[in-house]
């Protein structure tokens, strides 16, 4: 048995060393390499010392700081109105639906939406404000990031409020306490998880959304991922799109160690507890 | 009742926002005139001017294949994959099996696309069809295990010893107990890994070279040279085969959904009945 199984294995094991381990150490290795294949720190020199990729790099946490507030901000009232209906299946499946449509449809919907002569457009004409230059600017990245990333950051959280133990709700309220302090000091604790999970599910994409900075911000926007994707398919300077790479990565494990660790710890416990 | 009221109100709104581009898409890819500004009159004609192009005829037809090959192979290896980590009795291997597991889950799409990309140069495998099923079916594999993951835990390890008991070899174990417990597992596995398949665009838009193109990396490449409404028509298209899936989806999550529960009232009307 342990012998046919270790057998069934190893396509699973290949595939860890292949493509979880190599792409890892190579992406590391080709960040400390110039094109000539030597060993140089140059790269991260460059990186450290240019306020270029300084500047950008603030930039792009800050828009996916700003993504990932609005999405929040939209999805748990929305999450916690969903967990409240009936058939909340098949709503769910609505939210869901629309993750399933190719996101660069999406990103394309909104080219048509914000265009100068677009729909947004002859409204704000018909309302008496007049054209305004919608697509290509900072503000049309923000929105149609948002938009792709609002599913993402409501199911976590409405599965969060799903396990919430409803006795702890009406403990809450025959306590006195109203519905203001019943969701700041029971519901919203309880539910951070889901939260976390959700911030988890859209900064980190955030940071990386290079199409979206091409196709509407009109490369007003230039995101950590913008930069990698021009350093690789555009200038040819692996090396220094890799040192972008591994900021990203490093940035990618300090929100994981930010969201993640109530969540282990509970883990643990739970772990403790079966044993 | 108020409240009530005011949270109908916001989840509409909130489904508005997210249905309005996808229907505004459609809605034009009937327009007689060729923008998304001002519908001039219904027409079939970018329907038809989609299905005759041959070009993105072969296209679709690339980017189904990928989707259905890789998705096959990742729910093989995934399947395995959970099986084996659940099988570990320790459990720090398991935690940092699953750690390894979840890399390509949490990693942003432009690192998997260009690590992968210097992968495949290290290798010196060639840009093309190959390197764009290997990248599916390597990020596939991840989810693949996250969705079986659950089921193989669930498994009552005093079936597989009844089955043993019971004279079963080691294939009849797998495949009469162990497989058919957590086929909704693979099920949704493959199911995701397909729509993974189908939606990427990052990672196929880095390995994919000059010969070979996907659906999204030609989108995009059509977006960016402005609109035609050919793309509205096919995002039609792919609006509805989504709906197809979903739809499919739910009616087989809900059938086993059901199944389960009439065995286990069943089960109980035996046990009652005993």
């Amino acid at each position: 048995m342990k012998q046919t199984k270790r057998f069934f294995m190893i396509p699973y094991f290949i595939w860890i060393g292949l493509f979880v381990v190599a792409p890892l150490l190579l992406i590391l290795y080709q960040s400390l390499t110039n094109n000539q294949h030597q060993f140089t720190f140059q790269n991260y020199v460059t990186y450290g010392t240019s306020s270029t990729y300084l500047h950008m790099s603030l930039n792009s946490l800050w828009y996916a700081f700003l993504i990932t507030v609005i999405t929040l901000l939209i999805s748990y009232p929305a999450a916690y109105f969903l967990s409240k209906l009936k058939h909340q299946q098949l709503w769910l499946l609505l939210i869901i639906l629309p993750t399933w449509i190719n996101l660069l449809l999406k990103a394309y919907a909104f080219i048509g939406l914000l265009s100068r002569t677009g729909s947004v457009n002859s409204f704000l004409t018909f309302v008496g404000i007049g054209p305004q230059q919608l697509l290509f600017s900072d503000g049309s990245f923000l929105l149609v990031a948002t938009y792709i990333e609002i599913p993402f950051m409501i199911l976590p959280i409405y599965n969060a409020i799903v396990e919430l133990n409803p006795a702890l709700i009406n403990a809450s309220r025959d306590l006195g306490a109203t519905n203001w302090q019943t969701f700041r000091r029971v519901i919203f604790p309880l539910t951070i998880s889901g939260v976390k999970a959700g911030v988890q599910a859209v900064f980190i994409p955030s940071l990386s959304l290079f199409m979206l900075t091409r196709l509407i911000g009109g490369n007003r926007v230039i995101t950590l991922g913008t930069a990698i994707e021009e350093h690789f398919m555009t200038t040819m300077n692996w090396g220094m799109g890799s040192t972008i790479g591994v900021v990203l990565i490093v940035m990618m494990f300090i929100i994981m160690a930010l969201t993640n660790d109530r969540r282990k710890k509970r883990r643990e416990l739970n772990d403790d507890e079966e044993n | 009742m108020k409240k009530i009221k005011f949270s109908s109100v916001y989840l509409v709104l909130v489904f508005i926002i997210l249905y309005i581009p996808i229907f505004y898409l459609i809605f034009y890819s009937f327009n007689q005139g060729g923008n998304m500004n001002h519908f001039t009159g219904f027409t079939w004609a970018h329907y038809q001017e989609l299905f005759s192009d041959k070009r993105m005829l072969v296209i679709v037809l690339d980017t189904f294949l990928i989707a259905i090959l890789s998705s096959l192979f990742a729910t093989m290896i995934g399947t395995f994959g959970a099986l084996g980590i659940a099988g570990r009795k320790s459990q720090r291997t398991k935690s940092a099996l699953l750690t390894l597991n979840n890399v390509l889950m949490v990693s942003p799409d432009v690192i998997i696309g260009a690590s992968f990309l210097i992968l495949f140069s290290a290798l010196g495998i060639g840009l093309g069809f190959g390197s764009v099923l290997l990248s599916h079916i390597a990020f596939s594999i991840p989810i693949v295990v996250l969705l079986v993951l659950p089921k193989v835990n669930e498994l009552d390890p005093a079936l597989l010893n009844a089955a043993q008991d019971l004279g079963a070899t080691n294939w009849q174990t797998f495949s009469r107990v162990i497989v058919p417990y957590i086929t909704p597992g693979i099920f949704s596995g493959f199911f995701m890994a397909f729509t993974y398949s189908l939606d990427d665009f990052a990672v196929t838009f880095f390995v994919t070279g000059n010969g070979f193109t996907t659906l999204s990396v030609e989108i995009y490449s059509r977006a960016r040279q402005g609109i035609s409404l050919e793309i509205n028509a096919l995002s039609a298209v792919m609006f509805l085969f989504s709906l197809l899936l979903v739809v499919g989806y739910y009616f087989v999550n809900q059938y086993s959904h059901s199944r389960r529960q009439k065995q286990r009232r069943h089960a109980k009307n035996e046990v009652t009945l005993l």
